[in-house]
């Protein structure tokens, strides 16, 4: 694993996330500490508990156990069964009562134990969540916030290692967050539950344990892209875990002299297509890269968002996509690997993309 | 337990009630059929007694979720006529603003938490809303309506079980109408009652006859107050039966004319007429103004509805109507 430099700790006045209103009420900005990405989300869900009744978290093995991933660790403890909810293994019901939850008023914080399972809970996220607000044309909102592990590295196999985030992007109604560091593991889920539709947090598993620094209430609109470094040779769009291998290629390739731009979208839908477009034309180069399969993943979207636009113009080369194998997720510790793009294949196809052309 | 039929006043309601779901239905059916209304809709002729004796064991601020066959339900619950009639005509100022149409009218004050196009789809819905009046101790209790088909979903037994285990204030309404589209409930379920599936899950579950409006409410009642004193969900299965088909393609082939026409013979809404009459609460005159004072109501609403404008067909609009905005508010503040 590698860890990002993190960005949003950094000043920089080229990054909208940075200006006022980017650090909630009552923190002091600049009052930053060390915390793991699950710590991050831990004590946001926290801060979120303390400060507001109506938020709530239901979700399997989240008292007790803590949850698969150890994120709600403790706050049963703090917060009580009434408000901590373990639940049986009934994914339907587990986002249909938050649903119904927060069509009254509630702010349920719903946990899938992995984000794979979205398929037994698929009508309640997608014709129900995403639907209701615009159906009953406007009458109702549902601001239900489900936080789903995603993604490949932990030897889990096919049906608990998948990035299904591009099937949630194709449904309007609902937001889609794929935080890449601890500070907008906190910063989106903020967001989020203070959202007024469903939003679903893809958290990487791999990045559960990595650290980085939290500037106190951080919080990071939905919808606005982080540029993670700047170059002038080529750009990277990178999502989740994927951000992190494109920074570590980017500083190989700078020992080479090479330059990368890393933009990380950190919310998929809706895109920050804007913070994307104006990078990838500063450079005329672009590489996409994803941990999901490549037939119809969510970076061809941004793909497709490059060629109709005036940036198709500035492109010097044509649009490179890096993603996972179209292949289910293998068990071996070392197909897996071979299965999703890893930095040097990241440094290859990015060198290769600076020098063409 | 009270006696409806015996008090005039209750009785006037329960009939008005049911007149005014079954004129409206019949409108709506004609509107089909001449071309004046279109997309899809599923009627609950024949079903008004579980509808309204139901809603009728409710209090005003009570919860309810619907199903795609659920003009009765929003009848039932207060739901305005006007507006109703106006979604389904597709006009703006539809309860959906012509983005929902038939199987996705809500009526947020009061109570109406919506229909639902997915079979099954509003049950752990409600059991979310009803989690939401445990946490916030409001006392209401929520009511959740489906079919028999429902009751094969494994939504059902998801919802059905959370409710259980957490004691939840939901009442789940189970109206066996003997066919989920065409496949006969005696081919679905191998066993003699959907309410025994109740057993299963650690609550009670009875079987009433859902064209009695009598017998629902005493059922309703009894659960209702059951789940208001934190005791946990009921399910009432309401045994009733639809006269019309699944929806405007339905041709009957998988029943005969005999059974439809035997089940006529059980309207709901005229036995009802009769246990006012031999109550005497209601003299003949009043049972009739009910009736057309029902009629009146749906008359004035299509004329009213049909006069509105139509949604406009605008890109933006609607692409605006998709999310939520943070500075609007919440709807569901509003009645709480």
């Amino acid at each position: 694993m590698t860890t990002p430099t993190t960005p949003t700790a950094r000043p920089d006045t080229d990054n909208p996330t940075d200006g006022p209103g980017a650090v909630a009420a009552g923190a002091t900005p600049g009052d930053t500490r060390e915390l793991t990405y699950a710590e991050a989300v831990r004590e946001t869900l926290t801060e979120l508990m303390a400060d507001d009744e109506r938020v709530f978290l239901m979700g399997e093995d989240i008292g007790v156990y803590g949850g698969a991933f150890g994120v709600t660790t403790g706050l049963l403890e703090r917060f009580g069964r009434e408000r901590v909810r373990d639940t049986p293994i009934s994914e339907i019901a587990i986002v249909g009562a938050g649903v119904g939850a927060a069509l009254c008023g509630m702010r349920p914080i719903v946990e899938l134990q992995f984000s794979d399972f979205v398929t037994c809970a698929m009508d309640q996220i997608v014709n129900q969540a995403a639907k209701i607000h615009f159906m009953l044309g406007g009458a109702a909102q549902v601001p239900l916030v489900i936080r789903a592990p995603a993604g490949s590295g932990t030897g889990a196999a096919a049906q608990h290692s998948q990035s299904l985030e591009a099937w949630f992007a194709h449904v309007p109604g609902i937001k889609v967050v794929m935080p890449a560091t601890p500070a907008d593991a906190m910063g989106l889920l903020r967001a989020a539950v203070d959202d007024p539709n469903p939003v679903l947090v893809l958290e990487h598993k791999l990045l559960y344990k990595q650290k980085g620094e939290v500037p106190a209430g951080h919080y990071v609109p939905l919808g606005k892209a982080e540029v993670r470094r700047r170059g002038s040779d080529l750009t990277i769009v990178a999502t989740a875990v994927m951000v992190g291998k494109a920074m570590a290629a980017a500083q190989e390739l700078a020992a080479e002299g090479i330059e990368v731009t890393v933009v990380d979208p950190r919310t998929i839908s809706p895109l920050d297509e804007a913070t994307i477009l104006t990078e990838v034309a500063a450079t005329g180069k672009a590489l996409l890269v994803q941990e999901a399969p490549r037939n119809a993943g969510f970076v061809a979207e941004i793909a497709a968002r490059i060629v109709e636009s005036d940036a198709f113009h500035t492109l010097k080369a044509p649009v490179v996509r890096l993603a996972g194998l179209d292949a289910p997720m293998a068990y071996a510790p070392e197909l897996e690997k071979a299965s999703v793009p890893q930095i040097p294949d990241i440094v290859v196809a990015a060198r290769r993309l600076a020098k063409g052309a | 337990m009270r006696d409806l039929a015996k008090e005039p006043e209750a009785a006037r309601r329960a009939l008005e009630t049911m007149w005014t779901a079954r004129r409206f239905e019949e409108a709506v059916d004609q509107l089909f059929a001449r071309g004046l209304m279109h997309g899809t809709m599923h009627l609950s002729i024949g079903q008004e007694a579980s509808a309204t004796g139901t809603c009728l064991a409710l209090r005003d601020d009570d919860l309810i979720t619907s199903t795609h066959r659920g003009h009765s339900h929003c009848v039932a619950k207060g739901a305005d006529l006007t507006r109703m009639m106006a979604e389904l005509l597709a006009k703006d100022s539809g309860y959906c603003r012509g983005r929902g149409g038939s199987m996705h009218i809500a009526d947020v004050a009061t109570g109406n938490l919506g229909a639902n196009g997915i079979v099954g789809g509003g049950i752990p819905i409600a059991v979310g809303a009803a989690l939401a009046q445990k946490l916030t101790g409001s006392g209401k209790v929520v009511v959740s309506f489906f079919g028999d088909g429902a009751a094969n979903e494994g939504a059902f037994h998801e919802a059905a079980n959370l409710a259980a285990v957490w004691d939840l204030p939901v009442v789940f309404v189970c109206e066996n109408n003997h066919y989920g589209m065409s496949m006969a409930a005696d081919e679905a379920f191998a066993i003699d009652n959907i309410s025994a599936r109740a057993g299963a899950y650690g609550f009670p579950g009875v079987t009433v006859d859902g064209n009695d409006l009598q017998a629902v409410y005493e059922m309703v009642t009894t659960a209702a107050e059951r789940a208001r004193a934190g005791r946990g969900p009921t399910l009432v299965e309401n045994v009733t039966y639809r006269w019309k088909g699944h929806s405007k393609s339905d041709k009957n082939l998988y029943r005969t004319r005999e059974e439809i026409a035997a089940w006529q013979e059980r309207d709901p809404i005229t036995r009802f007429e009769d246990a006012v009459r031999k109550a005497g609460s209601l003299t003949d005159p009043e049972i009739t103004a009910a009736r057309k004072a029902a009629t009146d109501a749906v008359r004035e609403a299509i004329r009213t509805a049909n006069a509105a404008p139509a949604a406009p067909a605008d890109r933006d609009l609607l692409l605006d109507a998709v999310y939520a905005d943070a500075d609007a508010g919440d709807p569901a503040e509003v009645p709480a």
